[in-house]
């Protein structure tokens, strides 16, 4: 009883609006592209370089100077553009980008963020997570709403190393939507089925009640 | 005034023991790996250039490129942002046995760091890392009521870019996303070194298109048909070739 990945980036892509620049983060919210609702025309923006950038291209037809920041193979589409990093960090720092979505280790309820680092162990790698937790107007996060163990992602404080202070706006996990707002989870949206309870039990910091909680519905995918 | 140098042995001729090196690229896109392994081929003939410190945004995949240069024992320090890749068992294995130094820096701030050091600003203020152990020891100040992190300027004594076209004044063109962080490490370094698949006369790039203006650049030398590190990672490659 929970979302899929795919139906949590569906979930997340009904909230981007028309003619809004958008960063998605390696691996799962790459997938929010592919479920633009028709009519609505976003920008993505990758941090190599890239404006504009279409869908993945037949496998054999790659461009390897046509990579997005996973260096995944991406293509061209009418009106896309290149620049170099500087550039694309003004874009991420400068306030310009509307929406950046990206995936957790964990939430605080205070917005404060940690998915670079799961500790000492391991060779550490931060590639452009902590500049795109500033700048963006909205940034959001997609992930489980527990870990594979069933812990808590969403916390008071967060344990591992963090990449911002303060920066989480929005939660699209794989039970709920849920706002950071003001030091406090305030939520938004449940699957139908679970109770205010047993969602309550899977998060590790208090859900807070501001108007009435939708129901969140998401068909197959 | 000819910029243009005979032959890749040339272009890294110059590069001497404890330089720090800016080599372009994101992953496998803009780099130049045909000057890498020249500079790989000069370690095997001369035992220099060693102790380099290496400015880049990861830290190689597979055994070309970069992960080459760290596989000859070449790199005491690396300074990056995400030394991970598909295949990153060389910097792991170095790193894991104490064998590299590594520098992390958030992407942006490595991008902006570079920036600075080829515009002549010591220092800079951003967001990124406030808060995090990446800023530990950084000093904090408060600009209309957030605060900021100090950071400092990065230049090298040699940068190593790949470009598309190239004149004998150094004007460069890039292709598509392998701009990355080639023209700003070309802004950075003492001596840039610039590899191109084409060396056109001058004029023979449209002035408006030129990305990086020729003053940031000491030396071109023509590689038609650059490899891509994507592709001989695909195919196993290994620099140097295994002797038979």
């Amino acid at each position: 009883m929970k979302l899929t990945p795919s139906q949590m980036a569906w979930r997340a892509a009904q909230d981007i609006a028309d003619g809004a620049y958008v960063n998605l983060g390696i691996g799962f919210p790459e997938m929010v592209a592919k479920f633009q609702p028709p009519g609505r025309e976003a920008i993505f923006h990758t941090e190599n370089g890239i404006l504009g950038f279409g869908e993945a291209p037949a496998a054999g037809t790659e461009d390897w100077d046509l990579i997005n920041a996973g260096k995944k193979a991406v293509t061209l589409k009418p009106g896309t553009a290149f620049f170099h990093h500087a550039d694309s960090f003004a874009m991420v720092r400068g306030g310009h980008l509307d929406v950046a979505i990206l995936g957790a280790y964990e939430v605080a309820e205070t917005g404060d963020l940690a998915n670079w680092s799961t500790g000492p162990k391991g060779v550490p790698a931060v590639g452009g997570a902590m500049d795109l937790v500033h700048g963006a107007r909205q940034v959001a996060v997609l992930t489980d709403h527990v870990t594979k163990d069933g812990k808590p992602k969403l916390v008071q404080r967060c344990s591992l190393p963090l990449t911002g202070v303060g920066c989480v706006t929005r939660i699209y996990s794989s039970l709920a939507v849920i706002d950071v707002s003001l030091g406090r989870f305030v939520l938004r949206e449940k699957l139908a089925e679970l109770t205010l309870e047993g969602l309550q039990a899977l998060t590790g910091a208090t859900l807070h009640l501001d108007g009435p909680v939708a129901d969140l519905t998401v068909s197959e995918l | 005034m000819d910029k243009t140098l005979p032959d890749l042995a040339t272009a890294v001729a110059g590069i001497d023991d404890g330089m720090t090196v800016m080599i372009g690229g994101f992953g496998g896109s803009g780099a130049p790996i045909e000057l890498v392994h020249a500079l790989i081929d000069r370690f095997l003939a001369t035992g220099h250039p060693k102790d380099l410190t290496v400015v880049n945004n990861n830290a190689g995949n597979g055994h070309v490129g970069l992960a080459a240069l760290i596989e000859a024992g070449m790199v005491r320090k690396l300074i990056c942002s995400f030394p991970r890749s598909a295949d990153p068992v060389v910097f792991t294995e170095a790193y894991r046995a104490g064998a590299i130094e590594l520098e992390l820096v958030p992407q942006g701030t490595l991008a902006e760091r570079i920036r600075a050091g080829g515009a002549g600003i010591p220092a800079f203020y951003t967001p990124t890392s406030f808060g995090t152990d990446l800023a530990q020891g950084k000093p904090v100040e408060e600009f209309e009521g957030r605060p900021y992190v100090q950071e400092r300027w990065l230049k090298a004594d040699v940068a190593l870019v790949k470009a598309h076209l190239g004149d004998r004044l150094g004007n460069l063109t890039y292709r598509m996303a392998g701009r990355n962080f080639n023209p700003l490490m070309c802004m950075a370094a003492a001596q840039t070194i610039v590899q191109v698949s084409h060396i056109v006369e001058p004029g023979g790039i449209d002035p408006e298109a030129v990305v990086t203006p020729g003053i940031f650049v000491q030396g071109v030398v023509e590689v038609a048909s650059p490899a891509q590190e994507e592709d001989l990672n695909r195919a196993g490659a290994v620099y140097p070739e295994a002797a038979a």
